[in-house]
């Protein structure tokens, strides 16, 4: 952006959306310095949810950890589980039963669904749409939350995953619930697209803002939605493949231009594929076990892994140094959010104070991620 | 697959002590004064342009910074390379050139351990307020406990 | 029928006669004036515990949500809830802010208001003034209310207010040009500026039939006016908090959620009167008809509010400026080429001609829309 040097002699302003505001998504406070409406620079300041966990997850066992891990996304606590009880399932070579599998990937999938819809509701909300959206998205999103609550008692903060299956097996009125929801979400998806996609006002706010190219985007260790409206075709449940997710059938969408419109299309692609997994899953789901008997006090071998999720942010990945003991000797969680968040910026330099909201929710933060 | 790379590695720098570490995810220890160049050569030669992770350790005899490093193109399987730094003064060497999103997570570590990255553009604290004393995720820093930080309030 | 239709009228005559019997002629005029000013404001109390209300329960309705439902029945006390809430609600005065400019602005954004309300026929021979300067004159105090803003902006010594007065200034002044010039069409067509005069020229036709385009642009330009969805950028919720009113509370932030409310009202009004025929309309009372209509085209606002985005501030001037003022210049010129043309043929060949000169405008800019969206396209696959 060319700027034209006059004998006027104008100043840059210093705006504070501060912590608390309606579109941050929670405690996020952004420095963004003004030449006029435009965007000159911007610093993301955050840990006003931080909470140690990290610290907490040396003094807790290894069991004990597991609700902790509901809090860190805290839309999506059932992949914040699944990434966790995997990477102990790998330190101590855990097998799990082939029903825990299926039941894993169906919760997992409609986490995604939830999430997805949560983020495109919210970015339209702070587009200017008046919460319509919001609660259309929200509408589906109670349908899935009673399941959540059938199987394992909550809504959101689940803690339904244990190392080596999950807690409870299905109740009896779990499948048919499922399967009446499962069928309803097409329709649902393309109400949803038909009120936003083609309107002409979404499209004039979101296309062309927040243009990140793919080699910037890997540069800036993007990951998940984010990575893949840039073009670059990386899923983990498709390039790292783990659980069972090599048993079905689903495609990627990638973006092609690179800019809040394709991560709004991304995003409701991954909901149709979503879909897609969780009707092939309900078909194959064997009877059987659902967990695995461990000892009473569990101590893994020595040793440290890192084991990685796609979850419906990003890369979620969980590094954990075992020393042989009840407790973990180091826990670190690789948030995806937190790591996208470098690039936004970048993704903000030039453009307006209006588009740095869209550019925001396109990235889809949740604070209980990024400040751990 | 990393032993492969271990090896070519250790073709292309033989003055450098490097160690294979062998364990469920196999690692490459490399020291502090090489990362820099070991990590060039594994970025722009090898094309592992994807940095994952970074992370700190606290051993009771040393630091450790470990990172996790992907390449877009071979798909799975981390790079890991792992970096000690002594317990007095814990430096090494910033990569943020090479990989700008190590930005944010080098600042974490550096915030929650108090290990410095020579070279990183803006190193301050993260997530903790700047004026905070101490590094949390130290194994020396309490557990529980309450802590004043900077004067009493005059009431 | 005939005599629910005069009903008012014939109630003030009334009045008046039983006044002037003991009191002397100037004293009954001056009692009469000061009761229809006292209708007014009540009338407008009324209608903003209305359209609240209303506007609650629609959006709601459209949000797939029973609206306020708890407090009397159908939630049709929650005015008087907020109300009170408003009155008892601390008052509160940033230390930096301006005093004198501060407590100025509610006020100042109020009163041009209630002065529009002056003008507005709301049935045969209901107007409060029927001044035949009428539409200029409602033009001229609706830019008060500019000044108002800003002034509000100003006075909070805060950025976001300041952000809010000035994208509020920016997008008034833009957008009363081409409100002006399409009402200009339907000023051409009766020759008069007096909102009752042209209320009478739609006696046999409505102008809304004449000069959709007209309408539209002027519906549009309306809409920008009052600052609703989609152009409220300078209340923009979620970016700059509240904009030029964020800083107020309690009684003041009353004054401002009254003025724009009533705002929205007077301008369907207004365009209820402009185009749809203002009180005319068979079998009911017409006060009834221009309740009817003006409150069918706050649905429309309503509706607009619940189901889009909003612009950006650039688009918003580019819209304006690049969209609505050409337009609307173009509208003017054919308009006045039909009615000449068709003057003194009757009433069917200028209905005609002016629908077919309107489906040719709209033919025109959509070629050349298309004809624009084809070189973009073309300069974007080749960059």
């Amino acid at each position: 952006m060319q700027t034209v040097e006059t004998r006027l002699r104008t100043e840059t302003i210093t705006l504070n959306m501060g912590p608390q505001h309606p579109s941050t998504h929670g405690v996020f406070r952004m420095i963004i310095t003004l030449d006029g409406e435009t965007i000159v620079d911007l610093e993301p300041v955050m840990g006003y949810l931080h909470r140690c966990q990290e610290k907490i997850g040396e003094r807790n066992t290894y069991l004990q950890n597991i609700p902790y891990t509901d809090r860190l996304d805290y839309i999506c606590s059932m992949s914040n589980n699944l990434a966790y009880v995997m990477a102990v399932e790998k330190l101590a070579q855990i097998e799990v039963p082939e029903r825990a599998e299926y039941i894993r990937i169906i919760m997992v999938e409609l986490t995604r669904i939830v999430n997805h819809a949560v983020a495109i509701g919210a970015l339209l909300n702070d587009l200017g749409c008046f919460f319509t959206p919001m609660l259309y998205a929200l509408e589906e999103r109670e349908r899935i939350l009673d399941l959540f609550e059938m199987a394992s008692g909550s809504r959101m903060m689940c803690n339904y995953m244990r190392f080596g299956g999950v807690r409870y097996d299905l109740p009896p009125g779990f499948m048919p619930e499922l399967k009446s929801v499962v069928a309803a979400l097409p329709d649902f998806i393309d109400e949803f697209e038909r009120l936003l996609t083609d309107n002409e006002i979404v499209r004039i706010r979101c296309q062309g803002v927040g243009i990140l190219p793919p080699d910037v985007a890997v540069g800036y260790s993007c990951t998940g939605p984010l990575l893949r409206a840039s073009g670059v075709d990386y899923d983990i449940r498709k390039v790292d493949s783990y659980s069972i997710y090599d048993r079905f059938d689903f495609d990627v969408p990638l973006g092609t231009n690179y800019d809040v419109y394709d991560r709004y299309l991304v995003r409701i692609g991954e909901m149709r594929q979503s879909v897609r997994i969780l009707e092939q899953a309900i078909e194959q789901i064997p009877e059987g076990e659902v967990s695995v008997k461990l000892p009473r006090v569990f101590k893994p071998p020595e040793g440290d892994v890192y084991h990685r999720i796609e979850s419906p942010k990003g890369e979620l990945g969980f590094y954990l140094v075992s020393d042989g003991s009840t407790n973990p000797y180091r826990y670190k969680i690789r948030s995806p959010t937190f790591i996208n968040l470098i690039v936004l910026p970048e993704l903000c330099k030039g453009h307006k104070v209006a588009d740095v909201v869209a550019i925001l929710g396109s990235i889809d933060i949740v604070l209980g991620e990024v400040d751990r | 697959m990393s032993r492969e790379v271990y090896e070519r590695l250790v073709e292309e720098f033989p003055e450098t002590s490097l160690e294979y570490l062998e364990g469920k995810d196999p690692a490459i220890s490399v020291k502090a004064d090489d990362l820099f160049e070991v990590a060039r050569h594994l970025k722009e030669k090898q094309g592992y342009d994807y940095l994952s992770a970074v992370t700190g350790v606290d051993y009771p005899d040393r630091f450790e910074v470990i990172y996790h490093l992907y390449s877009m193109k071979e798909g799975p399987g981390p790079l890991i390379l792992k970096v000690s730094a002594s317990k007095e003064q814990p430096e090494v060497p910033s990569l943020v050139s090479l990989w700008p999103g190590a930005n944010f997570q080098e600042r974490e570590v550096y915030d929650l351990m108090g290990i410095r990255f020579a070279g990183h553009p803006d190193l301050k604290r993260i997530l903790l307020w700047e004026g905070y004393e101490g590094h949390p995720l130290r194994k020396d820093f309490p557990i529980e406990g309450y802590q004043t930080i900077g004067q009493e309030e005059s009431s | 029928m005939p005599f629910l239709n005069d009903l008012f009228v014939n109630l003030s005559y009334w009045i008046h006669g039983f006044l002037a019997r003991f009191l002397p002629l100037w004293a009954a005029d001056l009692i009469m004036m000061l009761l229809t000013i006292a209708c007014l404001i009540v009338f407008a109390l009324i209608t903003i515990m209305l359209i609240n209300w209303l506007e609650r329960k629609v959006i709601g309705r459209f949000q797939d949500r029973y609206g306020p439902n708890r407090v009397g029945p159908l939630g049709i006390l929650q005015f008087v809830a907020d109300a009170i809430k408003m009155f008892t609600k601390e008052d509160i005065t940033p230390a930096n802010a301006d005093r004198v400019i501060f407590n100025l602005a509610p006020v100042m954004v109020v009163v041009p208001t209630f002065l529009m309300l002056a003008v507005l026929p709301f049935g045969r021979g209901m107007v409060a003034a029927d001044l035949n300067i009428g539409f200029l004159y409602i033009v001229a105090i609706s830019s008060l209310t500019t000044i108002a803003i800003l002034l509000a902006g100003w006075g909070s010594r805060n950025k976001y207010s300041l952000l809010g007065g000035m994208r509020v200034v920016a997008q008034m002044i833009s957008y009363e040009v081409p409100m002006v010039l399409s009402a200009l069409g339907v000023i051409m067509l009766t020759g008069s500026l007096s909102l009752v005069s042209i209320v009478e020229g739609q006696s046999r036709v409505p102008f809304i039939l004449l000069q959709p385009l007209g309408f539209l642009i002027y519906f549009m330009s309306a809409i920008a006016e009052v600052n609703r969805a989609p152009f409220d950028l300078p209340e923009a919720e979620s970016e700059i908090i509240a904009g030029y009113h964020t800083e107020y509370s309690g009684m003041k932030y009353a004054m401002f959620l009254l003025a724009e409310y009533i705002n929205a009202f007077i301008v369907s009004a207004i365009a209820a009167t402009l185009f749809l025929g203002g009180w005319q309309g068979p079998l009911l009372p017409p006060y009834v008809w221009f309740f009817l209509k003006a409150y069918a085209i706050y649905f429309v606002l309503m509706w607009l509010r619940g189901t889009l985005p909003r612009l950006r501030i650039d688009q918003l001037m580019g819209l304006a400026w690049k969209f609505l003022v050409p337009l609307a210049l173009v509208n003017l010129l054919v308009m006045g080429l039909v009615a000449t043309l068709t003057q003194g043929k009757g009433l069917f060949p200028l209905v005609l001609a002016s629908l077919v000169a309107n489906g040719l405008i709209v033919a025109a800019v959509v070629i050349i829309y298309a004809f624009a969206m084809r070189r973009r396209r073309q300069v974007e696959v080749a960059a």
